[in-house]
């Protein structure tokens, strides 16, 4: 039985792994080449680094870091962060990277998913959507760490981008991120209504619990986490026989 | 020393970077007299069936590999290849396989390609030595090889289906080693212990 995935998500600046809430007050939690490979020797199934420098020189050092990355690390990895272009994407894939996620770049220009996944497989592009619940219940698809509302919708573009080749939909409400409150299930439940890609579900746990419901409510295929890994609040074997516990198949 | 067939499909990073954290010696190559030559060859392969096959009969690559007598590993579309056909782009293939690789079938609910940590059972090679019965090991792929005598570890998604084959010299794994962490790793010492 294929396993539901547990992700640890490394964002990146100039090199170092840094950790905020919603995306404001970030502080360095370590090395990112060190940490993953914690996470992998502790039983992550996969990892994401996403690159959130804001300089040319940070850019360069992380496309240093993910050859780094892909020489110690026995696991799949995807990174993400500034990918506009099937170029930026191929670069990445030759310096050993399993997958990119493109987020942004895609609401702007959404050929962007046909372009990456025509060239290099639709395995190997994951389409994150950060969105906002509205006061009128509606999802809206927002941008840059979720500060900027597009006039898209969620279920209409997570089907547009499954459509252009997408291979996975990583989905972050931006009104749990960060929050340790847990993460919207009835959402994600439509969402693996609406798709038949891989979802995986970002943002908001706090908890075992949080991510148990997710993959069994919310029938997500993987949950990604940050802070619950990098502050050792809930250690990956510890996550993972839990959820064996409650018959969630998990590689262990 | 691991001679890679170096054949124009996609990338192979991923299967030098594990090499290199097993301190095994490599060299890529397309050339069938330094390939028939070889003390053992991996064949990967990222890709499409049909244009994969069609990649190494421009390098006069079908001779030279149905030839050798060294340790062969295909991994992925690599281990496809070794076999009869493909249903993808219905691609007669190297034949060293007798079985038959077809698309996961269209069933509610299963989601194709076939991504992420799957288990292996009914382990029966030496390239599955000191790997437990249901290992977890990685896949990505959406066509999947059948059954037969020459299967060496099963796979269930949907179907039950050779997540690994074994016949002679030869050897195949549906899933990426290279990525399966310690699992994968003492699967890739097997073969070069082999």
């Amino acid at each position: 039985m294929l396993a539901k995935r547990i992700i640890p998500c490394l964002d990146v600046r100039d090199g170092e792994t840094v950790k905020g809430v919603n995306f404001v007050g970030l502080q360095r939690v370590g090395d990112p080449v060190e940490l993953g490979r914690k996470y992998a020797d502790e039983g992550a199934d996969e990892l994401v680094y996403l690159d959130i420098s804001a300089t040319v020189e940070g850019r360069q050092t992380f496309a240093e870091l993910v050859a780094r990355i892909a020489r110690e690390i026995d696991i799949p990895f995807t990174v993400g962060g500034g990918i506009a272009s099937a170029d930026d994407a191929g670069r990445l894939l030759l310096a050993g990277a399993d997958k990119v996620t493109v987020n942004s770049a895609a609401v702007r220009r959404p050929e962007l998913i046909d372009e990456i996944a025509g060239r290099y497989g639709s395995q190997f592009i994951v389409v994150a959507i950060d969105a906002r619940c509205n006061d009128s219940g509606r999802w809206v698809v927002t941008t840059h760490g979720g500060r900027t509302p597009t006039d898209r919708e969620l279920f209409a573009w997570a089907r547009e981008a499954q459509e252009r080749g997408a291979g996975e939909i990583l989905f972050t409400s931006m009104n749990h991120d960060g929050t340790k409150n847990g993460y919207p299930c009835e959402t994600f439940a439509r969402l693996a209504d609406e798709l038949s890609i891989p979802i995986i579900a970002s943002g908001g746990a706090g908890s075992v619990e949080h991510i148990a419901e997710v993959l069994t409510l919310g029938r997500a295929d993987a949950a990604l986490a940050a802070s619950i890994f990098h502050y050792g609040e809930i250690p990956i074997p510890t996550l993972k026989r839990a959820l064996r516990e409650r018959a969630i198949p998990v590689r262990l | 020393m691991v001679t890679i067939i170096d054949y124009g499909t996609g990338n192979l990073r991923s299967v030098t970077n594990a090499l290199e954290r097993l301190g095994a010696d490599y060299t890529l190559t397309a050339d069938p007299r330094q390939i028939t030559a070889a003390e053992r060859v991996l064949l990967p392969g990222v890709g499409e069936a049909a244009t994969a096959m069609q990649q190494l009969r421009d390098r006069g690559l079908v001779e030279t590999l149905r030839s050798l007598r060294c340790p062969v590993l295909g991994i992925c579309l690599g281990m496809q290849l070794l076999c009869a056909h493909s249903e993808e782009g219905d691609t007669p293939a190297l034949g060293i396989f007798p079985n038959r690789v077809r698309r996961f079938p269209a069933v509610e609910g299963l989601k194709v390609p076939h991504v992420g940590w799957n288990v292996v059972e009914q382990l029966r090679s030496p390239l599955y030595d000191g790997v437990e019965e249901g290992a977890y090991v990685y896949y990505v792929h959406s066509y999947a090889a059948d059954l037969n005598d020459c299967t060496a570890a099963t796979t269930h998604y949907g179907i039950p289906f050779s997540g690994s084959l074994h016949r002679d010299n030869f050897y195949g794994c549906q899933f990426h080693p290279e990525k399966s962490g310690a699992v994968g790793q003492r699967i890739l010492a097997n073969f070069l212990a082999l």
